[in-house]
């Protein structure tokens, strides 16, 4: 009645079976795996091709990409020429021709220190963080606005196009991390008057729409400062963009703070740390680390945004080429116009995206 | 060291008088009266929500108590921010659940404190951690992030961690809880080489193994009282109160 099992010849690791490959075999898998599924499929091939063909026919085939002027355009595709002969507004508004290359310096001092900073293999990130942060914005500015150093000045009304809405997103994303993540630690705070000012901000600018805020700093701020004091218009809406992202952004990275165990803050804590290193060192990193999705997606729709600042008279790039579209030599373009404004959007945006993907790979530690 | 071991004959390493708490009307420290003398290895039993692990993380201000007073080598605890991260150097702590602090290796998480708290350079700091990590058998390990670890691992490196600190007195809130059956046995060992050194310990534990060979006196407590308070030989063998009784009939009857 013995109810022993012994077993004591080792059985040998064996690798593990090949799954099957080859093209008929993926698509008697995945597509046509039964009758309903191979009907979907077959539905969802079709809709494909039935929208994408005219599309392609008109984006691509039919389009006519050389020339100067809209009597290029006659095969009844898209009119690209539109695009092309306006490409440098587009791009740099009403900047004097004569002195673009130093908006085309500042966009490649740009791309270089964003590269040094993304890309992994690149050394001394300390420095490149001094740099882009500190040192950076200082040269953008005299660089864009001149003024000095022999530079003639070129005040901001006539900045339009891509580089603007590059500086408005550009500086709203800076500035807005860091107020956002203050706010955030403010909301959490035991002190009850900084907790209320937090408070109160971000529920003030999370409770009114862009519109308004951009409107406001337009039109109102004026009244309330001196008149000697006169403000750049984009100035006043680089500061309601970012105060009203900032607030949106302090909403993200509460979210972390709160996902972060208690356990590791007592640990710091327990090791004598103070309160800023605890956040410094400790919860922040992992907390910012896990709201790396929403943080980009805070970074996305203030990207997104900027294009808002149309309604008070700023040409950022969707406002210059709807400026265009009203050229009565280019009358009736406006879909070329519009695919383009997305086009150059989605590449920007889709861009942060799949840095913000990659990121979370290279940070993931395995807990 | 030296200045630290001539003061260490005369005053107690931990003294508390008086000392009650409340978790909202929650009535959850009673008169705790305890000292615990510099070299002493105290071990405190209990049944759950006794508020033994309250009581330890009192020490070091984790938790804040209402009522009495607590000095810690010689400090008193007050609200003061400064002084409690005072005494916080000189209190190391490993917990139930480690905390190790998952984004840093396991070398960046014992050589942080030194370098930021205690102002270490960093090769110093990094060399200390080593020692500590290699003390606790698991230098090999220096490199890998605490997710990669084992239970009993990662609980190895907590205990290394609070080591670098230098500190006077080790708090241990339930350090094998967590772990799988298989891995007690080597964070449990690493704590009886840390008593035959000599350092101070409180721990919360239900190892009575651990207890009846380390311990110099084992407390019990229920319901936020010092019920019963003896040498482990004494304690295990001859208890006094009913509710001691019970409670050892409960974990060591099966």
């Amino acid at each position: 009645m013995s109810k022993l099992t012994l077993n004591t010849t080792p059985v040998d690791a064996r690798p593990a079976p090949k799954r099957s490959i080859g093209a008929i075999a993926w698509l008697r898998a995945n597509l046509f795996q039964g009758p309903i599924n191979s009907v979907l499929s077959l539905l969802a091939i079709w809709a494909l091709i039935a929208g994408l063909t005219p599309l392609i026919q008109w984006a691509i085939i039919d389009a006519d990409w050389i020339g100067t002027s809209r009597e290029a355009c006659s095969s009844g595709g898209a009119c690209w020429v539109f695009i092309s002969a306006r490409f440098e507004q587009f791009i740099y508004g009403f900047y004097p021709s004569e002195l673009r290359w130093r908006v085309n310096l500042t966009f490649v001092l740009f791309a270089v220190m964003i590269a040094w900073l993304a890309l992994p293999r690149l050394p001394a990130k300390k420095l490149a963080a001094v740099l882009t942060l500190v040192i950076f914005p200082i040269v953008a500015f005299y660089l864009l606005h001149g003024g000095s150093f022999g530079m003639p000045a070129v005040p901001t009304h006539r900045w339009g196009g891509l580089m603007l809405t590059l500086v408005l997103a550009v500086v709203g994303i800076v500035a807005a991390l860091p107020i956002g993540v203050v706010l955030a630690l403010g909301r959490q705070s035991k002190m009850p008057i900084v907790k209320s000012i937090s408070v109160v901000f971000i529920e003030f600018w999370r409770g009114v729409p862009l519109i308004t805020v951009l409107f406001m700093a337009s039109v109102m701020l004026p009244l309330f400062v001196p008149t000697e004091v006169d403000m750049d218009k984009l100035v006043r809406a680089l500061i309601g963009i970012t105060l009203f992202q900032s607030a949106y952004m302090a909403e993200v990275v509460r979210g972390g703070l709160q996902a972060i165990p208690k356990g590791q803050e007592e640990a710091a804590a327990a090791l004598g740390m103070g309160y800023w290193k605890r956040m410094g060192l400790i919860v922040l990193p992992q907390a910012l680390k896990m709201m790396i999705p929403g943080i980009v997606n805070t970074f996305i729709a203030l990207f997104k945004d900027t294009s808002l600042v149309l309604i008070i008279g700023l040409f950022d790039l969707l406002a210059i080429v709807q400026a265009a579209l009203a050229d009565a030599d280019w009358l009736g373009y406006s879909i070329e116009g519009y695919v383009f404004v997305a086009f150059v959007f989605w590449i920007f945006c889709f861009g942060m995206s799949r840095y913000s993907q990659y990121l979370e790979r290279k940070l993931h530690t395995g807990h | 060291m030296t200045s630290q071991t001539a003061k260490a004959d005369d005053t107690p390493m931990i003294e508390m008088r008086g000392l009650n708490k409340w978790y909202g009307d929650f009535h959850v420290l009673r008169d705790i009266d305890l000292t615990v003398q510099r070299g002493e290895r105290i071990v405190i039993c209990g049944p759950s929500g006794s508020g033994k692990s309250t009581l330890i993380r009192c020490i070091n201000h984790l938790e804040e108590h209402q009522q009495g007073e607590i000095v810690v080598g010689g400090i008193p605890m007050t609200q003061d921010v400064k002084r409690i991260e005072q005494i916080r150097h000189h209190v190391g702590m490993v917990f139930q659940h480690f905390n190790l602090f998952p984004h840093l290796s396991v070398l960046e998480n014992c050589s942080l404190a030194p370098i930021w708290v205690q102002k270490k350079p960093r090769r110093e700091a990094e060399a200390l951690a080593m020692q500590y990590l290699e003390r606790v058998r698991i230098a090999e390990q220096a490199h890998k992030f605490p997710g990669q670890l084992s239970g009993g691992q990662q609980q190895r490196v907590a205990i290394a961690r609070s080591l670098c600190m230098h500190p006077e007195v080790m708090l241990f809130d339930e350090p094998t809880s967590a772990l799988d059956p298989e891995m007690i046995k080597e964070v449990l060992d690493v704590m009886v080489e840390l008593a035959e050194e000599g350092m101070t310990m409180l721990c919360v534990t239900h190892e009575m193994g651990f207890a009846k060979t380390v311990a110099d006196r084992v407390i019990f407590m229920d319901q936020g009282q010092i019920i019963e308070e003896n040498a482990p030989e004494p304690f295990f063998n001859d208890p006094q109160s009913e509710r001691t009784k019970l409670f050892l009939s409960q974990i060591l009857g099966h």
